[in-house]
This record gives C-alpha cells, sequence and structure tokens, in this order.
C-alpha cells in the first residue's frame, strides 16, 4: 500500500500556531455527498483511503483494523479499508453494506459528511435515501468492466433525487495498468447514457481507491488527465445551499415561540431565499399578509437570515400563524393544492396499496393523503416504462394522489422542502414511502362544488328517516347477505327506504376491473364508500355485505361518512365453521391452491376491534340478528 | 452563531452554522410531534453543545422540557457542580434518577464490573423513562464516535421494553422525521448526530459553552490501573496495599464514571491547547472509556438491549 505524502491537515499550523488554524478552520463550508456502487467496484475502500488520507483513523483504529484485515479481510495481508466502513456486526460477516451510514472527514477547505449506501438493487431504498441530502454523488465504475446496468441504475436515481453534480469516479485504474484508452472509451459510453436520461453535465477522473491515485492530487500513473484529483474537485464544487439563497424566500413554521404575552415568534428552517426585517410575507395556506418586524436569535436579533439557517421570525401584526404554515415573500407565494402528480419510491416490504389512506408528511404539513393506482413503474435498469397496478418494495413509478387538506408545495426539482414527502402507513407508523411533487392538477384548482338546492336534509326529510349505512364486514361465508337480505326486508316492510350493494353484485358492474390482490380489494371497498356515500346524500338507508377485510378502509369508510351514520356491524363466525358451512364451495377451491388471495387462508382478515354491532352467528340465527340490527338501528 | 452570518453578504454559512441548524430543526420538530420529551444530560462535553443548542432553539423560551441525569453516583464532583449550575441557568428543571436496586446492592465500579454500567446506566435510563413516562429522549451520541453509531438514524425508536432494532430503522430523507409511534414506544433522538469531535471543541470554543474543568490539565492524584490513568477523586477509591496516588499533569478527553475514566497526561490549559492537542493525537476519543474494550461489536449489542 502507498502512503499518500499530501495529506489535509496543516499539522504545520496546528503545533505552530492553533489559534490561527481555528480561526481558518472555523471557516470552513460542508459538503455533503453520497459514494454509489457495490462492494466490487471499491466503494468502502475509497471512503476508507479518503478517511485515511484525511487522518481520520487513529492509531487505535489502525490497529483494529489492521487485526480485523487479518481475520477478515478480503485484501490478504493488505490493510482492507473497506472493514473500516462495514459498521453492524450482522453485514461484517455477509461481507456487504446494508443500510446508509454516514461517514466524516475535513480538509483545510470543507467539511464533508459521506453518505455510504449499498448498490444492490434490493437497496434502492438506502440509496434514495442517502441521495436525498447530498450535493454530490460520485459513481464508481470498475475500469476493468465499463458502465453496467447498476451505474445506470446510479445514475438515474442520482438524477432522480435532483443531485446536480455527479462524478464519475472510474476505479481501479491501476487494475488496467492506466490505460488512457480504455479509460476515454468508458467516460464516452457514460457520456451518451448520461444525456439520454438527461444529465446535463459531469465530472469523470480516473482514479485507484486502492493505491491512491487522484484522491488527493495529480497521480504520476496518467500523466495525460489534466483535471483535478477527486478531493480537490469536492472541495470547490459549489453547494446547494447557495444556490438555494437565491430563490423566493419561503421558511415552514416549525413552531409557534409564547413565552410569555408579549412575544409571539415563528421558529423554523429557512427552506429558499433570504429574509430581511421589514420584508413583506404572505402566510400559505391562508394567504394573510404581513411584515417581518424581527428576526430573533439567542444571539441578538439578525438583519438578514438566509436559506439553511434556523431561526424565529416576528410578524408586526397580529395574523394566525401556527405549525404546518409556511412563510413566503409576499409577491411570489408558493401554490397550495390537494391534487397532485408526483414520483414515489416506494420502501415498505408490504405493497403500496392504492386508496388506502396514508399520512404524508411535507416539511412541518402532515395530511392524509391517497395514493392512486400508478400510472407507471420505471425499470431502474432499463428506465423503461412499465404498466403497474401497485408498487413493491424499491419500486419507482409516477402517480396521482389526493390530500384530505390543502398543501401548500413547490414542484420538488425547485425545492426540496417543499415537494419531497414521506407517506406513513397509520397502523404501523412505518416510513413506508417518499415521493417528489411535480405539479398539482388541474383540476384540484378548476373542480369547485357545485351548491345543490336540494339538500341532503330535505331529501332525507321527504324520506321521513334518518340516513345511514350498516356496513357488515366479516369472512366469506359468515352469513353477510343473508343476514343483510333479512335486514332489508324487514326495514321495507317497516316503509323505510333501503338500498342494499351486495359484494358479489357489485363486482359484476361497477368493480368488474377489479381482482383480489390487496391493493384491488382497497379500490373495492373506496368505490364502494363513495357510492354509499352519495345514497346517504340522497336520504337512504345503506346496507352493504363486503368482506372488507382490512381495518384501515372500514376506517377510511367511517371518515367519509356523517358522525353517528356509519354502523360497522361485524358478523363473528369463526374461520372453521364458515369453511365447514363453505355455501359457495369457494374454501375448497383456495385450500386446493385454484383459488388465490382468499381472506382467511393466504389473505389476512383484520376483525374490527369496537364494532357499533357484532352478531356471533353461533349463538343466534338470521332471523334473531337481523332484528337485534334493526333495533339496534332505529334506536 | 455569534459570528452573524449577516454581517457578509452573499452568505456562505460555514459548516458549524449548518450543523447548528440543523440541531435546531431536530430539536423543534420534537417538542412539535412528541408528547412528552426530555433531554438526558450526562454533563460532557457533548451535553453541553446539546444544551447549548436547545437554548438557541427555543429562544427566548426556556427549553419546554426538563433535564435528566440517570446519576450512577460515581461521577467526579466537578460534574455534579456543573450539572446543578446549568440547569440553574437554563431556567430548566433537573431531574436526578439513581437505580434504587443498584444503590441498594452497592454496585460499583471497583467490585462489579460490567455490572456497574449495566445497572445504573442502561437498567437506571429505563427505569427513569418508564417512571417519568418520558416518549422522547435527546441523547448527545455523534456518529464518528463509533461503527454502530455511523448507521444508526437520527429519530431511533425503541420497544415498549427499550430494545433497538437495527434492521428495522426507518428511513429519513431531506429534513424529514417520522415521529409516530405506537403507545409504549419511544424514540432517541441524536440531534448531534452529524457533529464530529473537532466540530464540538470547535463550536464550544466559539460559543464559550461552560464544560467541566476536568478537560483542562492541572495537576491531580493519580493511580495506574490496567493501562488507564485514573484519578482519586474522593476516598471511595480502594488503593491496593502500598499504592499512593502520584501527582500528575492530566485532563480527560472524555467524562463518565471517575473509576472508569482514563485520562491522558497533557499539559493543555485552554480550550485552543486541548484541540491542538487533539488534532495532533493518534489515538481515538473512546479509548479512554473502558466499555469498548470487549469485542468491535459491544457497542450494537449494548444499544440492542437499551444501553444509549
Amino acid at each position: 500500500m502507498t502512503t499518500n505524502e499530501s495529506s489535509y491537515k496543516a499539522d504545520a499550523l496546528i503545533a505552530e500556531d492553533i489559534d490561527a488554524y481555528l480561526v481558518q478552520h472555523q471557516h470552513k463550508s460542508l459538503l455533503r455527498f453520497i459514494t454509489c456502487g457495490s462492494v466490487d467496484d471499491g466503494k468502502s475502500t475509497l471512503i476508507g483511503r479518503l478517511l485515511y488520507d484525511s487522518k481520520m483513523i487513529f492509531e487505535d483504529q489502525l490497529a483494529a483494523l489492521e487485526a480485523d484485515s487479518k481475520r477478515v479481510g478480503t485484501q490478504g495481508q493488505e490493510i482492507d479499508f473497506a472493514l473500516l466502513v462495514d459498521g453492524l456486526a450482522a453485514e461484517r460477516e455477509q461481507g456487504i453494506t446494508i443500510d446508509v451510514a454516514y461517514r466524516f472527514f475535513a480538509t483545510d477547505k470543507r467539511k464533508f459528511i459521506v453518505a455510504d449506501t449499498p448498490g444492490h438493487e434490493q437497496y434502492t431504498r438506502n440509496m434514495v435515501t442517502g441521495a436525498s441530502t447530498a450535493d454530490l454523488a460520485v459513481i464508481l465504475i470498475d475500469a476493468r468492466k465499463g458502465v453496467l446496468t447498476q451505474t445506470r441504475r446510479h445514475s438515474y436515481l442520482a438524477h432522480l433525487i435532483g443531485i446536480r453534480n455527479i462524478v464519475l469516479a472510474v476505479n481501479k485504474m491501476d487494475l488496467i495498468d492506466y490505460d488512457q484508452a480504455q479509460y476515454e472509451a468508458i467516460v464516452e459510453d457514460y457520456r451518451v447514457f448520461a444525456t439520454s436520461i438527461g444529465i446535463e453535465d459531469f465530472v469523470a477522473m480516473p482514479i485507484s481507491g486502492f493505491k491512491g491515485d487522484n484522491i488527493t492530487g495529480p497521480s504520476p500513473n496518467t500523466p495525460w488527465y489534466k483535471g483535478p484529483a477527486l478531493i480537490e474537485h469536492l472541495e470547490t464544487v459549489e453547494l446547494d445551499v447557495t444556490t438555494d439563497q437565491a430563490k423566493p424566500f419561503r421558511m415552514p413554521v416549525q413552531w409557534v415561540n409564547r413565552p410569555n404575552l408579549d412575544f409571539r415568534g415563528f421558529s423554523g428552517l429557512v427552506a429558499t431565499g433570504t429574509v430581511k426585517p421589514g420584508d413583506a410575507v404572505r402566510v400559505l395556506p391562508s394567504g394573510k399578509t404581513s411584515t417581518v418586524s424581527r428576526i430573533v436569535t439567542m444571539d441578538g436579533d439578525l438583519d438578514q437570515a438566509v436559506a439553511g439557517q434556523s431561526v424565529t421570525i416576528c410578524l408586526a401584526d397580529e395574523v394566525d400563524c401556527s405549525r404546518g404554515d409556511v412563510l413566503s415573500i409576499a409577491d411570489t407565494p408558493p401554490q397550495a393544492a390537494d391534487q397532485f402528480e408526483a414520483t414515489i419510491v416506494w420502501m415498505a416490504d408490504e405493497e403500496m396499496l392504492p386508496g388506502r389512506p396514508y399520512w404524508l408528511k411535507l416539511g412541518t404539513q402532515t395530511v392524509t393523503a391517497n395514493i392512486q393506482a400508478p400510472k407507471y413503474q420505471v425499470n431502474v435498469n432499463t428506465m423503461e416504462h412499465l404498466a403497474a397496478k401497485t408498487l413493491d418494495l424499491n419500486a419507482i413509478g409516477v402517480a396521482n394522489l389526493s390530500t384530505d387538506r390543502q398543501l401548500v408545495f413547490e414542484p420538488y426539482e425547485q425545492d426540496r422542502d417543499l415537494g419531497g414527502f414521506i407517506l406513513i402507513d397509520k397502523l404501523t407508523n412505518a416510513t413506508v414511502a417518499a415521493g417528489m411533487l411535480h405539479f398539482s392538477l388541474r383540476r384540484a384548482q378548476n373542480v369547485h362544488w357545485q351548491a345543490l338546492d336540494i339538500s341532503r336534509d330535505a331529501h332525507s326529510n321527504l324520506k321521513n328517516q334518518k340516513p345511514a349505512v350498516l356496513w357488515f364486514t366479516g369472512l366469506s361465508g359468515a352469513g353477510k347477505s343473508t343476514i343483510a337480505n333479512l335486514v332489508e326486508k324487514k326495514l321495507h316492510r317497516m316503509n323505510r327506504h333501503t338500498f342494499l350493494l351486495d359484494g358479489d353484485n357489485v363486482r359484476h358492474g361497477l368493480n368488474k376491473d377489479l381482482g383480489f390482490t390487496d391493493a384491488d380489494r382497497v379500490e373495492n371497498i373506496r368505490r364502494v364508500g363513495e357510492v354509499a356515500k352519495l345514497m346517504t346524500d340522497a336520504g337512504l338507508i345503506v346496507i352493504t355485505a363486503f368482506i372488507s377485510p382490512f381495518r384501515q378502509e372500514r376506517q377510511m369508510v367511517r371518515d367519509m361518512m356523517k358522525s353517528g351514520e356509519f354502523l360497522e356491524v361485524h358478523i363473528d363466525t369463526p374461520l372453521a365453521e364458515a369453511e365447514a358451512r363453505d355455501v359457495k364451495g369457494l374454501y375448497k377451491k383456495a385450500r386446493s391452491g385454484e383459488l388465490a388471495n382468499f381472506t382467511g387462508i393466504d389473505s389476512p382478515y383484520e376483525a374490527p376491534t369496537n364494532p357499533e354491532i357484532r352478531i356471533d352467528t353461533t349463538k343466534m340465527t338470521p332471523e334473531q340478528a337481523a332484528d337485534l340490527i334493526v333495533e339496534e338501528l332505529l334506536k | 452563531m455569534s459570528d452573524n452570518p449577516s454581517a457578509t453578504a452573499g452568505v456562505n454559512l460555514t459548516h458549524l452554522q449548518r450543523l447548528e441548524a440543523e440541531s435546531i430543526h431536530i430539536l423543534r420538530e420534537v417538542v412539535s410531534e412528541v408528547e412528552k420529551p426530555v433531554m438526558l444530560y450526562s454533563v460532557g462535553k457533548d451535553s453541553a453543545v446539546m444544551l447549548h443548542l436547545a437554548r438557541k432553539a427555543f429562544y427566548p423560551s426556556p427549553p419546554p422540557f426538563p433535564l435528566l441525569h440517570v446519576d450512577t453516583t460515581w461521577k467526579f464532583k466537578a460534574m455534579y457542580e456543573l450539572r446543578d449550575r446549568m440547569a440553574k441557568e437554563s431556567g430548566m428543571e433537573l431531574l436526578v434518577h439513581h437505580n434504587p436496586e443498584a444503590q441498594e446492592r452497592g454496585i460499583n465500579p471497583f467490585d462489579h464490573g460490567s455490572l456497574h454500567t449495566d445497572m445504573w446506566k442502561t437498567e437506571g435510563l429505563k427505569q427513569a423513562l418508564d417512571k417519568f413516562g418520558f416518549d422522547a429522549a435527546f441523547g448527545g451520541a455523534r456518529r464518528d464516535e463509533e461503527k454502530s453509531r455511523a448507521k444508526e438514524r437520527i429519530f431511533s425508536f425503541r420497544s415498549a421494553n427499550h430494545r433497538w432494532d437495527p434492521k428495522n430503522q426507518r428511513p429519513e430523507l431531506w429534513r424529514l422525521y417520522n415521529a409516530k409511534k405506537a403507545k409504549g414506544e419511544s424514540i432517541r433522538v441524536f440531534p448531534i448526530s452529524n457533529w464530529t469531535e473537532l466540530d464540538i471543541w470547535q463550536y464550544i470554543h466559539l460559543e464559550n459553552i461552560p464544560i467541566v474543568p476536568l478537560y483542562f490539565s492541572a495537576p491531580r492524584p493519580t493511580v495506574q490501573r490496567d493501562g488507564l490513568t485514573l484519578m482519586v477523586d474522593d476516598d471511595r477509591f480502594p488503593l491496593k496495599p502500598g499504592e499512593v496516588p502520584v501527582m500528575k499533569s492530566i485532563r480527560f478527553r472524555t467524562l463518565g464514571c471517575y473509576p472508569l475514566t482514563g485520562a491522558v497526561e497533557s499539559e493543555a490549559k485552554t480550550l485552543p491547547e486541548v484541540i491542538q492537542e487533539m488534532l495532533l493525537t493518534t489515538t481515538s476519543e473512546r479509548q479512554g472509556r473502558a466499555i469498548d474494550h470487549d469485542q468491535a461489536a459491544s457497542m450494537e449489542k449494548k444499544k440492542q438491549e437499551g444501553y444509549f
């Protein structure tokens, strides 16, 4: 192993004049970057090399590294830099990094935070995570192999997440004898591809992480290469935080600071732009305007705050403003909308369920969002658009989504803070997806509610009844349709205006395009919910008989209805009992494997935890059950 | 920061300004999204920076959460003094928890080895969080300290039994932190994850943050044990027959329980000298802590079991 002569630390200055050194070093800027590549490309070795050359490795760590290299290393007696970087015990044994790790080093000019992520396709989620905070991406290529599928994938993802600075590091040059022609062929190959996916510019360099060529300074092995060494480039490239300052001022409000009646400040991190006392600002989404009176910090008031700073802003007027609102320059505010097109990167083991409500967090706003079935999925290796009904782990697709409230936003390519969002599962609280807003859909701005003269009250008064939804849920063969039918007959005899929506019947028409995957089941229930809602607006008593196996969708329908008008009726028949009855012979088919995704067999049923009515069919007849339900309804 | 960026036009934020802004953002997110946060305060230099950042984040309000010191009764005297002073100065409530079982059994670092850390710190912390019902606890861990920390999220979830599952961490994108959790679960939040040891020292220097004087060199009574230079901080220190404390000019790079914390011989009496020594030194910071001397993955195991 060659030890590089140049080191990043000005050792002499540290020893001679520490005060001068400190003054110099407290004015460093910060660059965050991501390295993309597989273990085979020498990524961990490169990062280990950067840490080693910048003297971020101490003697005790080096001793441990030498011992580890001999024990589990892959470089024979040489130091295996990769071991420095591979953190968690499980992955050290597997020999691959399986998560995002952050590394730190510094030179005289800059401090660096490196997001180290694995390169395999199954770790797309980790790469996207690491890239989301990066100013720059280093795409590693093994010089012996050239541009591979994974190179294309990494470049696509880096570009997708909006990284403007791309470095193509052609690594392992030592293994091709520093061959200029081979290097240039690889770069040309990459240029053709990069242009095709919209990457306008990139910087290529021939390096060896293992030997140290063109890492800190020009390598004698590549006299034909006139560009910067990797570190030189990282030290001088323009930062996003600087370009963000030129954009219009926006600050998502995180917290209202109110220590006493005389002080009210709005705390947040300035996402873009610059703000000064006296600036006219607007509170979004309300649109109310005021003027900045002070920018308060513990070090005294500021006369200016810029993108990237955390501050507390006071306004001259008492305007309504709280967490989730966005402070903006008054004359060019961001838009607010509730329907969008977005790119979605799915990050959970459980697939996306179109129609299911998820929490959406964007800036400091958290709303409920429904995602529609994807318009297409992107093959991350070929960039082809594929038809898709859902997205599963590591899939990337484009879909429309709607939110239950107006969301203040900017297109992602203009503003990461107001255009990037995460989706959160409402039951498990897991972060299941990341997304990037493209634009709001026109219909969100142009479709308004039409006021109708005949109100829902007028409809129900004429029928002399209170509208309601009796939502039957239970296993297949539990007795839902039988009891629902009896309930309707009884109500009809009592001169009530009813309508029964039956699972099988609806699938012959309205929902005949849907199958029985989890995603289709969610959409099935969403549509039935919307129809039931329209029927209650018409004043009807709606009875529905659907397995509706998922708690979240039943909750979604409950949330659509007026409070008190939704009664969940659990037709509670044990699986063994329903299977023994097997009225339609379906359990038999499911058990034999003829029928997939059958509730109770290979698809889950989530029983209601707190239904309005619970019918134990092992304890009463359908007739008794129907009487009880009617009684509860009319109570 | 004290050197106000507004003083210059076309502002270039320094790395410390950006780290500060990020930490403040994290502190505010937690306060906005959880019910009952607390700040773990260990009185070390990282805690000192974290507390300072909290005061900045909520100024002019005092930080809207208490400080919690999970005490082992074996900290240096100077640490207890600074702890009480800083709580008073910041206007925050100070909660001190002692594991009653450890106290009763007289668990100490001289006789009980790793059980000492386990009972006073790991168990004590779980007890304190349960007792007060905190659903989020700020901790001063940094990713540059140790390999398993490099991969831990800023918002790190713990089961109702306080266990960490390194394989099931939530992705953290942009500046978006998902703080949703089930009842009984809690979050450990690390606002200074992205700071390095040098950043901490530079920031303490720039911001004049009070720290325990033990970080600076002075003549102190010492003995040598298992390759560590230990300071005889009080008369609970059991001297071996014939052992006489020797006065040496020493200081500490990290602070914990005095019988477990190794000192370094040093002449660094000021912050710049301390930083100078740190930059020129060739051993990593945690070497002075007995806890890491086990196998490489020891910290990861401890964390899974609930060590902070």
